[in-house]
């Protein structure tokens, strides 16, 4: 018995292409954390040509039965019950103190079948909530497989691997398909903020569909791309991570761990007018006041990053891959700390260095200038930050 | 700067700009954002001068003139916004040398896979090649200061100039004795001897050598190529000095995303606007003339071509002192190259690495040894095109798969020696023999080329002057040489944007610090008319 944890899905293709054995885990797998030495052209790929990304070990739940669509809506923050089938919607959801558990999609198949996705396992969440309904909920962690294919000729590679036309696919739509007589669900979604789409099939034939992909693309620049680009990539669209962003209510230790979905940003995706749903009375409440945390862009001002590695004789030092940990956020001028950066990046595209950072709210206007802590030759210092909307990046595309 | 009429515009402007090439537009750009009303002349249908991507053959977009970007300035893609106007840089990660004896040379991204490779030719270099990598590195942050610099006049006893000096001798001062003696020995080297300082294999020698003569007319034993191997090392991609990179939708995209940018700021861009002369009254700036006859006035009016055609062309000699006409008459521009570019049925098949590779995603480089590369040059000195050329090769649609059909490619083919002038002159004949030379001297290392080409478009020194208007085909606008650069650059007395003309201004390649698509000219150009130069 090997003690190894298993590949997904795709392992027999990727697993050739990871030239450096960088591997990382992700959900009890192992993905690439870039095919090539430096993860350089599979962040471009997904700005320039098209990114394809093992997305298999996101956890996948299948909601059936006549109650589908009240259950899901009963747990997460966005109403389902007025979603069609055919669409796909990204939401949050809450403890009962209306404290953010995880986000995910929630993609409509048919008006009887749901499939759930989470970044931390969910079985246990939707079957305690699903007391007195009739559906039948099952994990499809395993037996779906989930391939993302991003970047401005993602559709073009996609119609020639499938034989459809997917201009009509609006975003955050979904249609199904044959690639190579592969049965998949299409969703235009993706995690990168640009023009997208997620395809999704059975676990035991998920080669064909790589490799009809991979065949359809090679004109167009697919590039195999792993969790490095994709990191990148995610912080550009302003899209948060959980463990990373924000702690789960569920794993917090203390209660200043937890957030709600409108500290995070994501008030445009709680429906108030819903009857019920799981937090909806303290965040009610809590909509009565302004949040006292904000979820917002800091970009670190680059003159100031320069001036204080010249200070030591060096050019500036960018990071050459996003960072995850969290560094503290000034009031300009004095010691008073006003939040925190939970991820960073230096963006190739946008030459900007991005961070997504928790603000009190009075210091999180857009414009506003902050100080952010940086270590420069082991030394700390503070260079000159600017908050930003989010996203950063958000091409007409995406959505086009 | 004083407002002014503009005649039959229907909109006034305090400044002209002659030329839409890259620094004309950051020029524009940055005048506008001062608020000032611009208004960009361009002789072409197009933007770009020599960065334009034009579709030559239906399908087929070539990068038609200047093909990579590393030096143009980051200060200015953040100042003017330039990706959110669409300048996308992709990375361009590799250079493979093809030799004679069917192996090759390899820079990888990889610096370990690097070391590992130069190792085969050489142990002792493997090692010497990170050293000297930082070190040059260490060199262009030393010089970055001066490029970012007005020129001070050290013959000038103005406070500003002296202060100007005063910064320069300080900041000399402030490198080690061991980098000093670096920077002086690339200031007056030739490439060859410098890398022999540091390098034993000779394909090694070759490669890096080239980065030397690029654009001049050197070759690599000649005095002063090292400086330009400098030049080269200037590039900065995300605070990374020395990484080079391709534009996506080819060098066109630079040009389109500045005027973009500047239009965005209110600058007015009017095309196959060819301006005849620049109107001077009582040795001051008042407009320019267009080669229809329009007038349109302006107090400041700003040439961002080569220093001979704008002052022996746009300028009366009349209206300019006999000195410095004499001086602009010595003004070494000589053009030494020329492009090929190819619009493929498929890819080339390389002896030394068959198939397809990483190595078709990055430069490939015609340099298998030293004395290949001098004999290319000893053809040029003595009025010919080489025979077998130095040549630098990408294929942008490897890298920008919208740059050609699906399945189709495009080849960008950077070729020295051309000289501009030639034994009998450039003509047809002579323009299909040097195509041919080229495409000889490929098929020697990717036999297949030949069946591939579908197209091809070859331009000598008198096509891209034609095409483009730089004199000789130049395509630094002069020579970086010692002799034309800092407070010489392009002539003594004149660094600082200046002319004789009052109200007229340089902002081209021709002035400090020079050529590449780098920008800090236009820059620098703009803040010293608008005063903010401290």
């Amino acid at each position: 018995m090997t003690s190894a944890l298993p590949g997904t899905p795709f392992h027999a293709r990727t697993a050739p292409l990871v030239e450096g054995q960088t591997w990382r885990r992700w959900a009890g797998y192992v993905v690439a954390s870039s095919y090539e030495l430096h993860h350089d052209r599979e962040y471009h790929a997904i700005r320039s040509s098209a990114a394809l990304f093992d997305v298999s070990p996101l956890y996948k739940y299948h909601v059936r039965g006549r109650d589908a669509v009240r259950l899901l809506d009963r747990v997460v923050t966005r109403d389902i019950s007025r979603a069609a089938a055919g669409q796909v919607l990204y939401t949050p959801w809450c403890d009962g103190q209306g404290k953010v558990l995880d986000d995910g999609t929630v993609a409509i198949l048919s008006p009887e079948l749901i499939r759930m996705t989470s970044a931390d396992p969910g079985y246990r969440w939707l079957a305690a909530n699903a007391r007195g309904l009739s559906v039948e909920i099952e994990d499809a962690s395993d037996s779906v497989a989930a391939l993302a294919l991003q970047g401005p000729n993602a559709r073009t590679i996609l119609e020639q691997a499938a034989g459809v036309a997917l201009g009509t696919l609006r975003f955050f739509r979904l249609t199904t398909a044959l690639v190579r007589g592969v049965p998949v669900t299409v969703t235009r979604t993706g995690y990168t903020g640009d023009l997208g789409y997620e395809i999704w099939m059975d676990a035991a034939h998920a080669l064909s569909v790589w490799d009809a992909l991979i065949a359809a693309g090679s004109d167009y620049g697919i590039t195999p791309a792993g969790m490095l680009a994709l990191d990148v990539a995610r912080i550009e669209a302003g899209l948060l991570l959980l463990d990373v962003d924000y702690v789960s209510a569920r794993k917090a230790l203390i209660e200043s761990q937890k957030s709600s979905p409108l500290e995070l940003g994501l008030e445009w995706a709680v429906s108030f007018e819903k009857p019920a749903f799981v937090g909806r009375q303290t965040l009610v409440a809590e909509r009565e006041h302004p949040a006292e945390w904000k979820f917002v862009g800091v970009e670190v001002d680059w003159e100031s990053l320069e001036s204080l590695y010249q200070d030591v004789g060096l050019a500036p030092r960018l990071p050459t891959t996003a960072w995850r940990t969290s560094v503290p956020l000034y009031e300009r001028g004095t010691e008073q700390q006003v939040g925190y950066a939970t991820s960073g990046c230096w963006s190739p595209l946008l030459k900007r260095y991005l961070t997504l950072a928790h603000l009190e709210a009075p210091y999180a206007e857009p414009g506003r200038t902050l100080e952010m802590e940086i270590t420069v030759e082991h030394r700390r210092q503070r260079a000159v930050s600017r908050v930003s909307a989010l996203p950063f990046f958000n091409p007409e595309r995406k959505r086009a | 700067m004083t407002r002014s009429r503009s005649a039959g515009a229907g909109r006034q402007y305090d400044a002209i700009i002659i030329g839409g090439g890259h620094n004309g537009l950051v020029t524009a750009a940055y005048l506008a954002r001062a608020g000032r009303r611009v208004l960009v002349l361009e002789r072409r249908y197009l933007v770009g001068g020599a960065a334009v991507t034009e579709e030559v053959v239906p399908g087929f977009k070539f990068s038609v003139f200047s093909y990579v970007v590393s030096l143009l300035r980051p200060e200015i893609i953040r100042d003017l916004s330039l990706p959110a106007h669409g300048l996308e840089v992709l990375p361009l990660e590799s250079t493979v040398t093809p030799m004679f004896n069917g192996d090759y040379l390899a820079a990888w991204p990889d610096a370990d896979r690097t070391r590992r490779e130069i190792a085969r030719h050489s142990p002792r270099d493997a090692e010497a090649y990170e050293e000297y990598g930082r070190l040059m590195g260490l060199m262009a942050m030393a010089v970055k200061p001066i490029i970012g610099m007005v020129p001070p006049d050290p013959t000038s006893l103005s406070l500003r100039d002296l202060r100007g000096l005063l910064k320069v001798g300080r900041h000399f001062q402030s490198l080690s004795d061991r980098h000093f003696h670096l920077l002086y020995k690339l200031m007056t080297m030739s490439a060859a001897d410098f890398l022999d300082e540091w390098f034993e294999s000779d394909v090694l020698k070759a490669t890096k050598s080239a980065s030397g003569i690029i654009g001049t007319f050197m070759g690599p034993r000649t005095p002063g190529s090292a400086y330009v191997l400098l030049h080269h090392y200037m590039g900065e991609i995300d605070g990374a000095y020395r990484a080079w990179g391709f534009a996506r939708g080819g060098t066109g995209a630079i040009s389109e995303s500045i005027a973009s940018a500047a239009r965005a700021m209110g600058a007015d861009i009017r095309l196959d606007a060819e301006v005849a002369r620049v109107r001077v009254r009582d040795g001051r700036a008042t407009g320019v003339v267009l080669a229809n006859g329009d007038e349109i006035e302006a107090a400041t009016v700003v040439s961002s071509l080569d220093p001979r055609r704008t002052f022996l062309t746009l300028v009366a000699e009349s209206d300019l002192p006999d000195e410095f006409v004499a001086d602009v008459r010595r003004f070494k521009i000589r053009g030494s190259s020329g492009k090929v570019n190819l619009a493929l049925s498929g890819l080339p098949d390389f002896t030394c690495m068959p198939g397809v590779g990483p190595h078709l995603r990055g430069a490939m480089s015609i340099s298998p040894s030293l004395e290949y590369v001098e004999r290319a040059y000893d053809d040029a000195k003595y009025g010919s095109f080489s025979r077998q050329p130095y040549m630098d090769m990408i294929l942008p649609s490897v890298i920008d798969p919208g740059m050609a059909p699906p399945g189709k490619h495009v080849m960008s083919v950077f070729v020295q020696y051309a000289p501009s002038t030639i034994t009998g002159g450039w003509d047809d004949t002579r323009r299909e023999a040097f195509g041919d030379a080229v495409v000889d001297a490929l098929a020697a290392f990717a036999p297949n080329i030949r069946d591939l080409i579908i197209q091809r478009q070859v331009l000598t020194p008198a096509d891209i002057e034609r095409i483009t208007g730089l004199t000789e085909g130049n395509i630094f606008q002069g020579e970086l040489a010692l002799h034309q650069l800092f407070f010489l650059r392009p002539l003594p007395g004149w660094a600082q944007y200046r002319t004789p003309v009052r109200g007229l201004w340089q902002c081209g390649s021709g002035t400090h610090p020079g050529g590449g698509i780098m920008g800090a000219g236009g820059r620098l150009a703009a803040l010293e008319i608008l005063g903010q130069n401290a």
